[in-house]
């Protein structure tokens, strides 16, 4: 595997201790995330996982990566952003790890630290579904797609042609998106719920680059509660 | 017994997969389950959201729970996603005070709050549970005088908590075909991903998933593919195509959702249910038996 930084081990870089901290922050969050803790490196979560010979770092290696304080290298992975979500390593992990969670929680460290530079589209296909929420409420999914093409892949957007057609044909495509009728007041409460989570990103730890691992998982919870 | 429900179809119900909303409307009907639709309900946010900022994928799927809440009635979401989001927003509301106050801060934004009270539930769950087999049975008008099913649950309406099925090896579906007539084959990958979104941001791998779960289905002679949900319809049906092209193989295996099949069994015309807008034909045996004169 290769090494994307050369530190000694044990020991976290500022980026490193960063990201480390935000991904303990969001682990927090989890009901349930202190688990993580609990790994046992079976690997059940890579034999269960539908995805794991497309990744390049296997469930279990975010684990032990995360456990040595190699943040960047995880950040870095095809892994978290190939993950469809399916549950599969969550239901069967014998320690009871949400592994899935976790890697939603990955996700969001990497597009906050603006590391997503692997798999730019799976951001754009998330920043566009939160537009389209944002103007109409509804997800139209032909808008969606449209701009996802349009963004990412042009030429790929004529191969969908011929299923745009199959789709008119049998009434299944809505042309023009709808607007909920309070679509006003979602907007609202989505604004009001972003500045609530840019609060949460701002109640930040100080930089220890000692804490490797799952060291300060449990003592950044009592400074929190501290603060309240 | 008439029980009513907070129906919440959900974006992809709305026009794409517009069979699943038709069916499960015309089998509650059927089945004397008043179905009134959620007003002015939003899209849950899906996995896309959670997976870019919590509070916000939170927020805009406690929207609906309010709203429900406000009716006083249980949600019945048919769409996997949409039924695993808004359980677990649900879960999360009421389990993590301090998010449920977060949540509670934003909503108050839309004049809304959430008291964490309302139920989600799936039509699958619901039919077998709650109206169950019996009443099914008595409703019957055609049997489906052996037609070999594939029954396909896909990921998000077992997982990732324990809800009403089995979380590696569900059954309702094969309960409920079996008594109808049908013939459910070895089916190994029913819970299996089919990739979901990957079919667009990574379209080999969810192409390779989707080869294998038609594979399968084929293998053991299935007729058809039954499912519970909007993406895994679409991934099977819609890019059957790009499969063959791919693999080169020649699958045509018809998808139909449970709610579709079972509208059959409870004579139900095909147009009402739908099945005019599936992109594979039917095949003789669905047809013969749409066309089936009662029993």
């Amino acid at each position: 595997m290769k090494r994307h930084t050369n530190h000694l081990p044990g020991v976290m870089t500022k980026t490193e201790a960063d990201l480390h901290q935000t991904f303990l922050h969001q682990v927090e969050l989890m009901p349930g995330g202190e688990r993580i803790s609990r790994c046992i490196q079976c690997g059940t979560c890579t034999g269960s996982c539908p995805v794991s010979y497309a990744m390049d770092i296997s469930p279990r290696q975010l684990i032990a990566l995360f456990r040595a304080g190699e943040m960047e290298q995880i950040m870095r992975s095809r892994t978290i952003w190939i993950c469809a979500s399916c549950y599969s390593c969550t239901t069967r992990c014998p320690s009871g790890i949400k592994i899935t969670d976790m890697i939603y929680a990955l996700k969001r460290t990497a597009i906050d630290k603006k590391m997503e530079s692997v798999a730019p589209q799976v951001v754009t296909l998330a920043q566009l579904y939160t537009e389209n929420l944002m103007s109409y409420g509804r997800l139209h999914e032909g808008t969606l797609i449209r701009k996802y093409y349009m963004k990412t892949n042009k030429r790929k957007f004529k191969d969908l042609i011929p299923l745009g057609r199959k789709m008119w044909k049998t009434k299944r495509l809505e042309p023009f998106p709808k607007r909920i009728k309070d679509q006003k007041s979602l907007a609202r409460i989505i604004l009001k719920a972003q500045e609530i989570e840019m609060r949460h990103m701002k109640e930040k730890r100080e930089y220890a680059p000692e804490y490797v691992g799952y060291r300060g998982l449990g003592e950044f919870a009592l400074e929190a509660r501290k603060g309240e | 017994m008439i029980v009513k429900y907070a129906y919440y179809p959900g974006c992809s119900l709305e026009k794409t997969q517009r069979g699943y909303d038709e069916s499960v409307r015309e089998v509650f009907a059927a089945l004397d389950q008043e179905l009134v639709e959620i007003d002015d309900w939003n899209c849950c946010g899906a996995t896309v959201y959670m997976s870019v900022k919590e509070t916000v994928a939170l927020a805009v799927s406690a929207r609906n729970l309010a709203l429900a809440e406000k009716m006083g009635l249980t949600i019945m979401a048919p769409c996997s996603s949409c039924f695993t989001v808004l359980s677990k927003t649900n879960r999360i509301m009421n389990s993590i005070p301090e998010m449920h106050r977060d949540v509670n801060e934003a909503l108050a934004e839309g004049g809304l709050s959430y008291g964490g009270k309302t139920n989600v539930r799936h039509p699958l769950d619901v039919l077998m549970n709650d109206v169950g087999i019996e009443t099914i049975l008595e409703k019957q008008k055609r049997n489906l005088n052996g037609l070999k099913i594939a029954p396909y649950y896909g990921c998000q309406i077992v997982r990732p908590d324990k809800t009403f099925d089995d979380r590696e090896n569900p059954v309702l579906m094969d309960r409920l075909f079996q008594h109808c007539g049908g013939e459910v084959v070895y089916y190994p990958v029913k819970v299996r991903c089919c990739g979901g979104m990957l079919m667009t941001t990574f379209e080999d791998t969810a192409l390779k998933l989707n080869k294998e779960l038609l594979g399968c289905a084929q293998e053991n002679g299935a007729d058809v593919i039954v499912t519970t949900c909007p993406l895994c319809h679409f991934n099977l049906e819609a890019y059957q195509d790009k499969i063959n092209d791919v693999y080169g193989t020649k699958f045509n295996i018809p998808i139909l959702y449970f709610t579709q099949l079972l509208g059959i069994v409870l004579g139900i015309s095909g147009e009402k249910l739908g099945l005019d807008a599936a992109f594979i034909p039917m095949g003789k045996k669905v047809q013969a038996l749409t066309e089936a004169h009662y029993v």
